[in-house]
């Protein structure tokens, strides 16, 4: 895990004490909201529908126990008892009193804690594959390169005040897991000559309500270039992006306006400018960082668990949990274990603070401490031990952790909606509980196989429905909850964008609109070996459109 | 041609608590409170103007932040919009843990 070095930990806690004084300068009337508001920003604090919303940054969706066991001290001393695990891999707390932040921000950082980048016009929190480290596909750890461009980017002078926000995501696999083409940056990391470690580069990638997927510029940049080349990229972006309108002002729309050859020229001069200097990024640093990063001593064990046949042979329940949510380690022996946050019925992504301890508790016992947040709003146990997965599996059971449903119709995507977020037109949570319910079956859901439904709540696309299989969009008509559709998209290596199939449903249509799209997709797949996705991508829109809209 | 004027709807001032952050509303008598059906309700533009007025006075004494005047039901007396009766009442899911 890594750890902070003494120039991080005093940095945070002059950050505490600096916020602590503008606060108390707020609270005073010495400052006035508008001088705040930017200031309370940096520091992830927002004015939400109900209360202040305290976003924290979980960098690259990495938690130790230790830190999860705090996370849950402050959902219960300073919020109402549960947090929300956001799609970019952060956690937020809804009802925290302004008075007390910074107090809540001290002790965030006694654990190496803090909420900065995850709000303003910075390079936000960078996010990485939630089986970094783990996953018997990858091809190199993307934490160390994630939290390089985490110290180059914290507080970076010269990008503190970008157009827009800014998001960079990392993924070492081949199969991507970190949505990286939908990034403003995403860094796709590949082997280069003689096996070198290097990244294919996207650039211009976003949800929002310009949904684009980012250009290729780079089929391979080495390794030791990464900090000078997405500095060339930002500088072009800081010089070029638009300011005028805070809605054209991503680097995406930079992109789509100037086109990737000329964009590309002008990452590559500025590079030029760069390369082999200051930023040079040299072998025996990534080393040093790496080594934080090192795994845990895992023992050498057989390929498959006695124990855990034996035991999945008696008990279906955990046959089903091991099938959906345990992935291959590349370690023999051991599996990588993601932990439902979508119960049926219930909203996705939230955990109680009990919940919080307790996959503290079997992080210690079963995973070395070390546990990841997903940007799908799940959390994961990186190092299980197969033949321990039956007493892991029983302890989460008892707490409502151990839903069987990673990557099923049932682990939906979800924003906050307008429960909770002010800038929301409609409700996400009310939806994704409906629709957990329906298809709550688990058979039906292991019939359906895998899907990714995805819930916005406005067009921000913070629930990614851009990119679901089949994605939800909640707009306002005339006062009312309105679903847009969009059938078709996906955030992997593969990545598209979701077609808007029609006309919208009201609330009260919408989970049966969704269930007749998926019982099209039954009857027209061409065995269950063709998931949604690919179905959709052979046949098109038409069948679908035309059950949803036959009486039109 | 210029468009006609929207017909006036009653209002109540809302805002958050400086302080706690909370949904608060403004009664008769200048305070704040949690309870929307405790608000005044303004029933013609002109009391409209002067209880926002007010509201803001409370903005730059530090009291409260962002008031705005809402649709207000005079039966009910609750928010017209959906979004306000969120949040006027609260989420309209059960709080995790809660139950």
């Amino acid at each position: 895990m890594y750890r902070y070095d003494e120039f991080d930990q005093s940095f945070v806690l002059e950050r505490v004490a600096e916020f602590r004084d503008q606060v108390a300068r707020r609270l005073s009337g010495e400052l006035t909201e508008d001088q705040f508001k930017p200031l309370r920003l940096m520091n992830g604090v927002y004015l939400q529908l109900h209360a202040y919303m305290l976003r924290i940054a979980i960098p690259y969706g990495v938690l130790s126990s230790r830190q999860m066991r705090k996370l849950a001290h402050i959902a219960r001393e300073y919020d109402k008892g549960y947090g929300h695990f956001t799609t970019r891999q952060n956690l937020q707390f809804n009802w925290v009193e302004l008075a007390r932040i910074p107090d809540l921000l001290a002790e965030l950082a006694e654990v190496e804690m803090h909420a900065l980048q995850t709000s303003g016009n910075c390079i936000r929190n960078v996010t990485a594959d939630h089986f970094a480290g783990a996953a018997a596909d990858e091809i190199v750890d993307p934490r160390p390169y994630a939290e390089i461009l985490r110290q180059w980017s914290a507080i970076h002078p010269e990008f503190t005040y970008l157009p827009r926000k800014f998001k960079i995501a990392v993924t070492g696999a081949p199969h991507d897991r970190a949505a990286v083409q939908v990034h403003d940056i995403g860094l796709h990391a590949v082997r280069g000559p003689g096996g070198k470690t290097g990244f294919a580069v996207y650039v211009g990638g976003g949800q929002g309500r310009t949904p684009l997927i980012a250009h290729k510029v780079r089929d391979y940049l080495p390794e030791e270039d990464l900090l000078a080349y997405c500095e060339a990229i930002l500088r072009v972006y800081n010089l070029e992006g638009r300011r005028d309108n805070k809605y054209k002002a991503r680097i995406k729309i930079l992109v789509h306006e100037k086109g990737k050859a000329e964009i590309a020229a002008a990452i590559e001069a500025e590079f030029a400018q760069l390369k082999g200097k200051t930023l040079n990024l040299p072998e025996a640093d990534v080393q040093a960082i790496s080594a934080y990063f090192a795994p845990p001593s895992l023992e050498q064990l057989a390929a498959t668990s006695a124990a855990l046949e034996t035991a999945k042979a008696a008990n279906k329940a955990l046959e089903r949990f091991v099938r959906h949510n345990v992935t291959a380690h590349r370690n023999a022996g051991y599996g990588v274990v993601t932990v439902s946050l979508k119960p049926i019925g219930e909203p996705p992504g939230d955990a109680t603070a009990a919940q919080m301890e307790v996959v503290a508790d079997v992080a210690e016992r079963f995973s070395h401490s070390e546990i990841r947040v997903s940007h799908e709003q799940n959390l994961v146990l990186p190092h299980v031990k197969l033949d321990e997965i039956p007493a892991l599996f029983a302890e989460l059971a008892k707490h409502n952790l151990a839903t069987p449903n990673a990557g099923l119709v049932t682990d939906i995507i979800a924003c906050p909606g307008l429960d909770y977020c002010a800038l929301a037109n409609a409700r996400s949570i009310p939806v994704a509980q409906r629709l957990s319910e329906r298809f709550a079956d688990i058979a039906r859901q292991e019939e359906i196989g895998d899907l990714k439904i995805k819930i916005s709540g406005c067009i921000n696309a913070c629930g990614h429905h851009h990119v679901g299989h089949i994605g939800l969009l909640g707009v306002d008509q005339k006062g009312k909850e309105l679903y847009q559709i969009t059938l078709g998209g996906s955030a992997d290596e593969h990545t598209s964008i979701g077609e808007i199939i029609g006309p919208g449903f009201p609330t009260d249509k919408v989970v049966d609109a969704v269930e007749a799209v998926i019982d099209v997709y039954l009857g027209l797949r061409k065995g269950p070996e063709e998931n949604f996705l690919d179905a959709y991508r052979r046949v098109g829109a038409e069948p679908f459109k035309a059950a949803l809209y036959a009486d039109a | 041609m210029s468009k006609a004027a929207k017909p006036f709807r009653p209002v109540a001032i809302t805002a958050n608590d400086l302080r706690s952050g909370i949904v608060v509303f403004r009664t008769e008598t200048g305070d704040w409170v949690k309870d929307a059906t405790r608000a005044e309700i303004a029933l013609d533009p002109a009391k409209a103007e002067t209880l926002l007025a007010a509201a803001k006075l409370d903005h730059d004494r530090n009291i409260v932040v962002e008031p705005v005047a809402v649709a207000f039901d005079p039966e009910s007396r609750l928010p017209v919009l959906l979004r306000e009766r969120i949040r006027a009442q609260g989420p309209t899911v059960a709080i995790p843990g809660s139950v």
